[in-house]
């Protein structure tokens, strides 16, 4: 992606105004200038010239979340996005880590991007959970000494159900309006397989054939936001060739519509890909974005139930997609729709971030939890697997231990529940 | 770092916890700067205070070590009036930011200094207050900052400016002592000294402000106009007619380029300026002298005029002038925030020597004004790549300050002096004036260790006796200033 010779000029394009500042979670949190991204791009300046990536340079560099509030923030247009992911290269590249660090990190990566792998995890996952083992295991504390990474990711494992298979093809009901590809995920296709599976519904509903390659795998999202360039662009290179015979690829979770939106960034020097890849992002559209161009066909069903609306980052700072979800839900009967204060600072969970940076990660998902529940809602809506996950784990720990006390559910199967005519329970079933 | 910075850092540490101290180098230099790039300096030693005593006990242990120290809340300040020095401690307000009480019944906050301008309207909103003083950053600046510059805003036309929203600061003095000064109290009116002192006569560390209440009606126009010219005509033409609009914004083509640019905010295409009328209170009042501005922009030249039907619209017309500082950024690799006053009558004359200014340097100006008081904000474009042209700006910037002086006004409007004007005092006052406001401050501060180097152009320890000189003052002899 970006040339090096690019950088003094992104960098040069800040002027130092500080209208980022409050939009930064962890500057929100900690009230330090090199915890913001007017500090992280000074720092990266400081480099440029000369400075060595130290260990507290790199410190702050994984401080930051990527949550692009600050490209939303920006008068000045600078791209702190393509800033932060060429940074975080350079700090893979050049950076040594700590064996623990690397340990960690090879774990996630040689696991999260691979659905096969986490099928196979899946099994052994349900079984702690249902012997009751996870409710002991936390309460000694064990994992929390070992490792806060591991114990995070044990905390944020979602409740596990059925995981039914979708086909290879789904047929529009009606008169066909339009033929979508459709991307699974990783996270999602695993843990959160009723959110794929009400999508699929709700695309067939509104008149698409929907095809669901089975060749497609990670679309490179975590890899990619991590400064794993070279594992990114592989699986870019595979999602496309999955995905070049459908008019629109739609995808339901926030971080992937955004880095598969920036493929044509990422494949710019490959001349055999550059092409493809820009052809894709051009294609490429979040679930609530494409309904909105669509058109609503199907008849909506009454939902009485009050919802809360969290913006994911990457569909909010990244794609820009805020009032699609909304127009959606709204457009529901009988359905209220609350804004959750200070909605474009991030929830923490911000891909790995949630396990890479467990403390910070937990600061924030504590902040939204509580403007969550202070919204009163009963169903907390949002369109990103991990965010669902950062906020429920925030809501439980926060009733101390007595389950999360609102249901959960992605934009996909709030719609599916309307226009399938199933009653709120559906989600108030939800709640532990 | 010296001996004496390194043991203050070892009783900071003591005093605020690690957490609370920065003494590595590479995490300093992120705050050589506030919003003034071109001036830097990397502090001695960060601090993180969270509290007034936190703050009291730092500089009890400056004052003892003889070490300067300057405060910084959001580094926003467009003056250089929180550059740190380099031999130094900078007290950072980033972490009080609490709003400690709202007294809806009596229209009053108090706030930690670190709280974010805007963040004290939010907190009040839902009562219909609000608090008045909009600087262009208040999404970020702070109430602190804004009790150290007087910051004004759009809006300071008609409400005033910071200080006419401060009720009270609870200070800390340069020896270290925590007091409160109040403007409704019998003698001196201290707090009326205190606010717009640039951080030179103490640090405060909580602070009382007047909330506003929201008016009944707001009417926003947008007036596209050929020139500047006929753009003033219109603004003589409103304030001649006694209206006091709450605001009265123009911004010429460049200006509107940047604008466009950054936030795409849909300006009239072909205007060679655009003025923005506020009008705000009462329903019936606003509607009267609405139609009379709507009036008066159509016989001074209006080719098309805008008024926004919601708060949406009129979000959206503000925020191409809001934005248009760091917008800017978007036209040039770089630029200089001018900020001057002058009569308003004045105001096409001055601009039509600043265009004249612009063509013979061949520096590009963009203008963006408060039009209804005079304060003109040129921002003076360069390439900081190409050598000679920040000295060029530099030199533009100064002469556009002379302007203004020249025609009876002032060398700031609202950014304060800072660092960056400090040169520019002599041309405005007397050795005598300038010796007068170094006694005030000499009051507060006798050992010179709060925020030195702002404000004056040169340093003057307090023993010494100003006013009595013999002979002419050396620079008087150098032609930097003139007696009167």
């Amino acid at each position: 992606m970006g040339a090096p010779e690019e950088l003094p000029k992104l960098l040069n394009d800040c002027v130092h105004c500080g209208f980022c500042l409050p939009t930064c979670p962890t500057y929100v949190l900690w009230g330090e200038e090199m915890d913001s991204p007017r500090g992280r791009i000074h720092l990266m300046q400081q480099h440029q010239e000369g400075a060595p990536l130290s260990d507290a340079m790199v410190g702050h560099f994984d401080a930051c979340l990527g949550c692009m509030a600050c490209v939303t923030s920006c008068p000045s247009g600078v791209q702190y996005n393509r800033l932060i992911e060429m940074t975080r290269a350079e700090v893979e590249r050049e950076h040594p880590r700590s064996a623990a660090d690397r340990a960690i990190r090879e774990m996630i990566f040689s696991l999260f991007p691979y659905p096969r792998r986490l099928r196979a995890l899946r099994g052994p996952l349900r079984l702690y959970q249902r012997t009751g083992l996870d409710r002991l295991v936390r309460r000694s504390g064990v994992l929390e000494r070992l490792s806060p990474s591991l114990a995070a990711m044990e905390r944020l494992a979602p409740p596990l159900g059925k995981a039914p298979r979708l086909p290879g093809f789904v047929a529009a009901r009606g008169e066909r309006r339009a033929t979508v590809g459709m991307l699974t995920g990783c996270v999602q296709r695993e843990f959160f397989p009723g959110v794929n599976a009400a999508t699929a519904r709700v695309l067939a509903m509104e008149g698409c054939d929907v095809v669901i390659p089975k060749s497609q795998g990670c679309c490179g999202a975590l890899s990619l936001h991590s400064g794993r360039e070279d594992e990114a662009r592989a699986f870019a290179r595979r999602t496309i060739a999955a995905f070049e015979r459908v008019e629109v690829v739609v995808v339901n979770a926030a971080g992937c519509g955004s880095s598969m939106k920036e493929y044509a960034d990422l494949l710019a020097d490959e001349p055999a890909w550059a092409g493809r890849a820009e052809a894709l992002s051009a294609r490429t559209r979040d679930l609530a974005e494409y309904l909105v161009e669509l058109g609503p066909r199907a008849e909506r069903r009454p939902l009485p139930v009050t919802v809360a609306y969290h913006d994911a980052c990457h569909l909010a700072h990244a794609q820009g997609v805020r009032a699609q979800p909304r127009a959606l839900l709204a457009g529901i009967p009988e359905l209220t729709v609350r804004e959750i204060t200070d909605p474009g600072v991030c929830c923490g969970s911000a891909g790995t971030y949630n396990l890479l940076q467990p403390e910070a990660a937990a600061q924030l998902g504590d902040r939204k939890a509580a403007n969550v529940r202070d919204t009163g809602a009963e169903v907390l809506v949002a369109a990103n697997p991990g965010c669902s996950m950062q906020i429920a784990d925030a809501l439980g720990r926060q009733s101390g231990g007595k389950g999360v006390p609102m249901a959960v559910a992605h934009t996909a199967e709030v719609l599916d529940a309307s226009l399938r005519g199933l009653g709120p329970e559906v989600f108030r079933a939800r709640t532990s | 770092m010296s001996t004496s910075l390194a043991r203050l850092a070892e009783r900071f540490t003591a005093l605020l916890g690690p957490d609370g101290v920065i003494t590595d180098p590479v995490r300093l230099r992120t705050y050589e700067c506030d919003g003034l790039t071109n001036h830097r300096a990397t502090p001695g030693v960060v601090v993180l205070p969270e509290s007034a005593e936190q703050v009291a006990a730092v500089v009890r242990a400056c004052a003892a070590e003889g070490v300067p120290y300057v405060a910084r809340g959001s580094g926003t300040g467009l003056s250089g009036g929180a550059l740190p020095r380099t031999d130094g401690v900078l007290i950072v307000t980033a972490r009080m930011r609490r709003v400690l009480e709202i007294d809806i019944p009596n229209q009053r906050a108090v706030v930690e200094p670190g709280v974010i301008n805007l963040d004290v309207t939010r907190a009040v909103r839902a009562d219909g207050y609000y608090f008045a003083p909009d600087p262009s950053s208040q999404q970020i600046c702070s109430v602190g900052g804004n009790v150290a510059e007087n910051s004004g805003g759009a809006h300071c036309l008609k409400y005033g400016f910071t200080a006419h929203h401060v009720l009270a600061c609870e200070i800390v003095t340069p020896d270290g002592e925590i007091t409160e000064l109040t403007a409704d109290g019998p003698g001196y009116d201290l707090l009326g000294v205190f606010v717009g002192a640039e951080g030179t006569l103490g640090i405060t560390t909580k602070i009382t402000v007047r909330l506003t209440r929201v008016p009944e009606t707001v009417q926003t126009l947008l007036a596209a106009f050929d020139s500047i010219e006929s753009g003033g005509t219109a603004v003589s033409a409103i304030i001649g007619a006694g209206v006091v609009p709450a605001a009265i914004e123009m911004m010429d083509a460049l200006s509107i380029e940047a604008a466009e640019a950054a936030v795409s905010c849909g300006y009239p295409p072909g205007a060679g300026a655009v003025l923005i009328v506020e009008l705000d209170g009462p329903d019936a009042e606003v509607a009267h002298q609405f139609a009379e501005v709507e009036r008066l922009c159509r016989q001074a030249g209006a080719f098309e005029i805008r008024i926004a039907a919601d708060d949406a619209a009129r979000a959206l017309i503000w925020r191409g002038r809001k934005s248009a500082f760091a917008a800017v950024g978007r036209i040039s690799p770089a630029y200089l925030v001018q900020d001057g006053v002058i009569p308003r009558t004045a105001l096409p004359r001055v601009l039509g020597r600043i265009d004249a200014l612009s063509a013979e340097s061949g520096v590009r100006v963009a203008n963006v004004f408060h039009a209804g008081d005079g304060n003109l904000h040129p921002l003076v474009l360069f390439d900081d790549a190409e050598p000679g042209a920040a000295e060029r700006a530099e030199e533009v910037s100064g002469a556009i300050l002379d302007l203004c002086i020249e025609h009876g006004g002032s060398i700031t409007g609202e950014h304060g002096v800072g660092v960056d004007k400090s040169r520019y005092m002599p041309r405005m006052f007397t050795d005598t004036d300038l010796d007068t406001m170094q006694m005030v401050r000499c009051g507060f501060d006798p050992a010179g260790l709060c925020n030195p180097g702002k404000v004056f152009p040169t340093p003057r320890l307090c023993g010494e006796v100003p006013g009595v000189r013999k002979g002419v003052h050396p620079l008087v002899e150098q032609g930097k200033a003139d007696l009167f």
